[in-house]
Formats: structure tokens, C-alpha cells, sequence
């Protein structure tokens, strides 16, 4: 692990821990959170010269307590408040949890909650953010700035949904989280080291949030869905960077032992809870991968049976189009073909829509639809692993 | 924490409550009246119904106070009624708002500490 690394795993961990703490403390979840973000800034630039302190919570609470003397001076109950703000003999409670309901509320947009999560949760400073979804720092500055005052003057509460509000809240949360993985998933190429990988961010978020609700068959869905797919980063690029499909991969480089812990969650958890989520059956699907020894021996029909199931909890194009791709192992490229130019609503500018159609095509010998098939969907990714896919393909 | 509900109108909505049998729309407004009655701890001002938007009137001071016919803001969707509310929280309003019977869209405004 490099310094760089060591560095944000110390940060992630003590971070929330203290914004968390210090809400609770102040009562004013803006201004803890500024205290945090400069305890971080503060810890990234010294601690790389003077070595990572023993004591990291501590050292960040002290340097958070500095900066917050300033501030309480200017309000009125400043004594009180001092008086809260004692050196940390022990660890303060663990209040990550109401942290994260709060900074993916739904009354806060898309973007924000995700801002919000990763400054607020994980630590990461704004400019961390900015380079990571490829944004300017002053508008990332900006989006947290607004999402802050909201959560101030419009009343968003710091507390754990009640129980009727949960499963909404919770979902919400996940929802979060799923796309910072997503992001990250797909913007990964094989050296990444300008940028912060958000898969890790995501994986670790999701295993905050299994530690801190062991109960929610959904988070052990997700958890085990994102550890699944890192099992195979490995496999995912060749030396220059290039993505290798599933199908070409060479499994012998997938980690198994994770693949093994993370199938055997997504067991225990259906064992406990009877009708999957989406996140559940999109693990099983991974897992059914995972676990199949070649491309050519993977249990099809399963995974069909299993986007069926997906498409009743969530009828999304993206999973119907999923599903057209299994459908042509079980039945055949026509019937996947039909399927999947009876869908066309909402996928048309989607390049892995017409990448899969090209696919189907070429293997229905119909070689001049296929090309303009992979042309079309060259001209909808940005994405250069996949651009550099669809171009090796249009060559031939 | 104080907030203002602002009760917004679809088109679609006016049409359909327009087509409405005179029972029906009785009964709407009962619902209407229910819910008032049972959150009336937290109601700290009734508010209003409003007229329609046709009989709206804008005076704009910035522009030599032009007086015109009809809303400020043209659009499908119209402010048909507020009323002000004070609870605990967001999450409380967001509660409250989830039981209400009538017109589909409601937008939820703090009110500004003065």
C-alpha cells in the first residue's frame, strides 16, 4: 500500500467519525463540517512530512477544536458549547450513521448527496471530489456550499429515518452509493493513479453501512455485488489499459477467495430474508459469473431466471437489454435480437444497446448491420476502454 | 420549524376535479377538511384556498408598475392554496404532506426567520 493510499484509509476512517461527533456537539451540521474538512486539509499536508500520528482521532479533534474555538466566539452559547468540545479520551460514539441518512437526503439533489458523502463521510477534500467526476473545484465547492445551507434553513434533520421511513431513506443511501461505484467502475482504466478509485470509496462505504445495519439484506446485496466485481479488476485490462470483456478474461487472475466470502454473504443473507432486492439479484448475477469456470459453462438459464426477477422489482431498458444478452445464450441470437429491437424506447442512446445489437447481428451473419451497429454505438461512448473495444472490432 | 405548504395544481388535476359530480367534489372536500382537522396541532395558519388563475393580476414595480392580467409565472402547474405549518423538522412536513388529499404537487418552504 502506498503512503498515498495508507494516507486516505486514516482519513476515511477517523474523518466521518469526527464530522459525526461534532454535529452532535454543536448542533450545527455546516459548521462541523467546515472544522472536519480543514482538520483534513491541515492532516494532508503535514502528516506526509511528519509521519501519520499515533492517535489520529485525536489529533484531528484537536486541530478541528482549534479552528472551532473561532467560530463558537462568534455565537452566543459559546461556553456551553466549549465546554462540550473536552479532549478525546476515548473514541466518540459512532454517529456515521445519521451522518449519511442526512447527506442523502432526498430533499437534497442527486449530485449534492453525493458531494455531501464523500466530503462528509469518507473525507475526501473538495478538490479529491472535483478530479474524481473530472469537475471544476469551484463548482464542487459550490454544489456543497448550497447543500449545506439547505440542510441548515430548510430543516433536514441529523437522525436515523424512524422505522416507517426507512426503507425509502435507506434505499436512497444505496442509490448513492451504486453510482459512485458505477463511476468509478466504469471511468477505471488500468492505471488510475492521477485519480481517487471511487470503487473503493464505494466498497467501503457499503461496509460501514453492513456494520452499522447488519440487518438489511439490501446493504449485503451491495456489498457483495461491488466485492464480486472487484474480484475481477485484475482481469479487467490488458497491460496497456485496454478492457478485456468477461468473456475474453482470464479467470485464473479473479480473485477467488473474495469471490468465495462474497457469495457466501449473499447466501447467509438470502438464507435470513425471503424476496430479494435488486441489489440481492444483481450480486446473484455477478456471482453466477464469479462462478462459472469458462465463458462457455456459464449457467445461462440461471442468470435469466434471475433478470426476470430483476425486471419485476425494476423495469429499467438497462436491465431489459441485460437480459436480451442472456436470453441469446439460452435461446438464441434471433430471439435475443427481436427482443431487443422491441425495446428500443429509452436505450437509443445507449452505446452498449447498439454494441449488443452489433454482436447479435455479426452472429446472424447480417455483417453490414453489425458494422453500422458498432459505429453508432463507437459514436455514444466516451469512455476510451470501450471506444478502443468497438474500434478493434469495426477494423476487422 | 416553521414552514409554508404551497399547494399546486396540475391542468390535469383542474380537469378532472372540474368533471367531478357534485357529490364528489363534496366528498373531496371533506377529505380536504379531514386532514386539516387532524393535523391541526401543527397548523399554526390555516391559510387560503385561491381563485383560479384567470383571475389573477401582476403589478411589476420594476418595470413602471405595469399592471397585467393573469400570473406571474406562466405554466401548467399553479399555486392554488397555502397554508402554514410548524413541526420538528423536514422530515415531519414531508410526513404530513404524504396524507394530503387534493391537488398533486406540493412544494414546502421554510419560512424566513425575521
Amino acid at each position: 500500500m502506498s503512503t498515498e493510499d495508507e494516507l486516505a484509509r486514516v482519513v476515511r476512517d477517523h474523518a466521518g467519525r469526527l464530522a459525526g461527533a461534532l454535529v452532535s456537539l454543536l448542533g450545527d451540521f455546516s459548521a462541523a463540517e467546515d472544522l472536519v474538512q480543514d482538520a483534513v486539509e491541515i492532516a494532508l499536508k503535514r502528516w506526509p512530512v511528519e509521519g501519520i500520528p499515533e492517535r489520529p482521532d485525536a489529533w484531528l479533534f484537536t486541530v478541528a477544536k482549534r479552528r472551532g474555538l473561532d467560530v463558537l466566539r462568534r455565537q452566543q452559547n459559546y461556553r456551553a458549547k466549549l465546554a462540550l468540545l473536552q479532549p478525546l479520551e476515548q473514541p466518540p460514539a459512532d454517529d456515521r450513521l445519521r451522518l449519511i441518512f442526512t447527506c442523502c437526503h432526498p430533499a437534497l439533489a442527486r449530485e449534492a448527496q453525493v458531494a455531501l458523502t464523500l466530503r462528509v463521510v469518507c473525507g475526501l477534500t473538495t478538490a479529491q471530489i472535483a478530479a474524481a467526476f473530472l469537475a471544476s473545484e469551484s463548482a464542487v465547492a459550490q454544489r456543497i456550499t448550497r447543500a449545506k445551507r439547505k440542510i441548515t434553513d430548510a430543516g433536514i434533520p441529523y437522525r436515523i429515518p424512524r422505522d416507517d421511513e426507512l426503507p425509502d431513506r435507506l434505499n436512497e443511501v444505496l442509490t448513492v452509493i451504486y453510482l459512485l461505484f458505477n463511476e468509478g467502475y466504469l471511468s477505471s482504466t488500468a492505471e488510475r493513479s492521477h485519480s481517487r478509485d471511487l470503487v473503493d470509496d464505494a466498497e467501503w462505504l457499503t461496509a460501514l453501512l453492513h456494520g452499522l445495519l447488519p440487518n438489511e439484506p439490501e446493504v449485503a446485496g451491495l456489498l457483495a455485488l461491488i466485492r464480486l466485481h472487484r474480484a475481477r479488476t485484475a482481469a479487467r485490462f490488458t497491460p496497456a489499459g485496454d478492457l478485456i470483456l468477461l468473456e475474453d478474461q482470464d479467470r485464473t487472475s479473479w480473485d477467488h477467495a473474495a469471490i468465495a466470502d462474497a457469495t457466501a454473504l449473499l447466501m447467509r443473507t438470502a438464507r435470513r430474508h425471503r424476496a430479494p432486492g435488486p441489489y440481492q439479484l444483481q450480486a446473484a448475477i455477478a456471482a453466477c459469473h464469479s462462478e462459472a469456470p469458462t465463458w462457455a459453462e456459464t449457467d445461462w438459464p440461471q442468470i435469466l431466471v434471475l433478470y426476470d426477477m430483476l425486471l419485476t422489482l425494476q423495469p429499467t431498458p438497462v436491465a431489459g437489454l441485460h437480459r436480451a444478452i442472456a436470453l441469446s445464450y439460452v435461446r438464441g441470437p434471433a430471439a435475443a435480437l427481436a427482443e431487443l429491437d422491441g425495446m428500443t424506447a429509452g436505450l437509443q442512446q445507449y452505446s452498449l444497446f447498439h454494441a449488443t445489437r452489433a454482436q447479435l447481428l455479426r452472429d446472424l451473419g447480417r455483417t453490414a448491420e453489425a458494422h453500422d451497429a458498432d459505429e453508432r454505438a463507437a459514436e455514444l461512448t466516451a469512455n476510451p476502454a470501450q471506444l478502443g473495444l468497438l474500434k478493434e472490432r469495426l477494423a476487422r | 420549524m416553521k414552514y409554508v405548504l404551497m399547494f399546486i395544481e396540475t391542468e390535469e388535476f383542474a380537469t378532472e376535479f372540474a368533471a367531478l359530480a357534485p357529490a364528489e367534489k363534496e366528498e373531496a372536500y371533506r377529505r380536504v377538511y379531514q386532514w386539516f382537522d387532524d393535523h391541526a396541532d401543527k397548523i399554526t395558519n390555516r391559510g387560503s384556498k385561491l381563485q383560479g388563475r384567470e383571475t389573477a393580476t401582476t403589478v411589476r414595480l420594476d418595470s413602471g408598475q405595469l399592471t397585467t392580467d393573469g400570473p406571474f409565472i406562466e405554466g401548467k402547474e399553479v399555486v392554488s392554496g397555502f397554508t402554514e405549518i410548524d413541526v420538528e423538522d423536514l422530515d415531519e412536513a414531508l410526513r404530513m404532506v404524504k396524507t394530503w388529499p387534493a391537488c398533486p404537487v406540493i412544494e414546502i418552504r421554510p419560512v424566513a426567520e425575521m
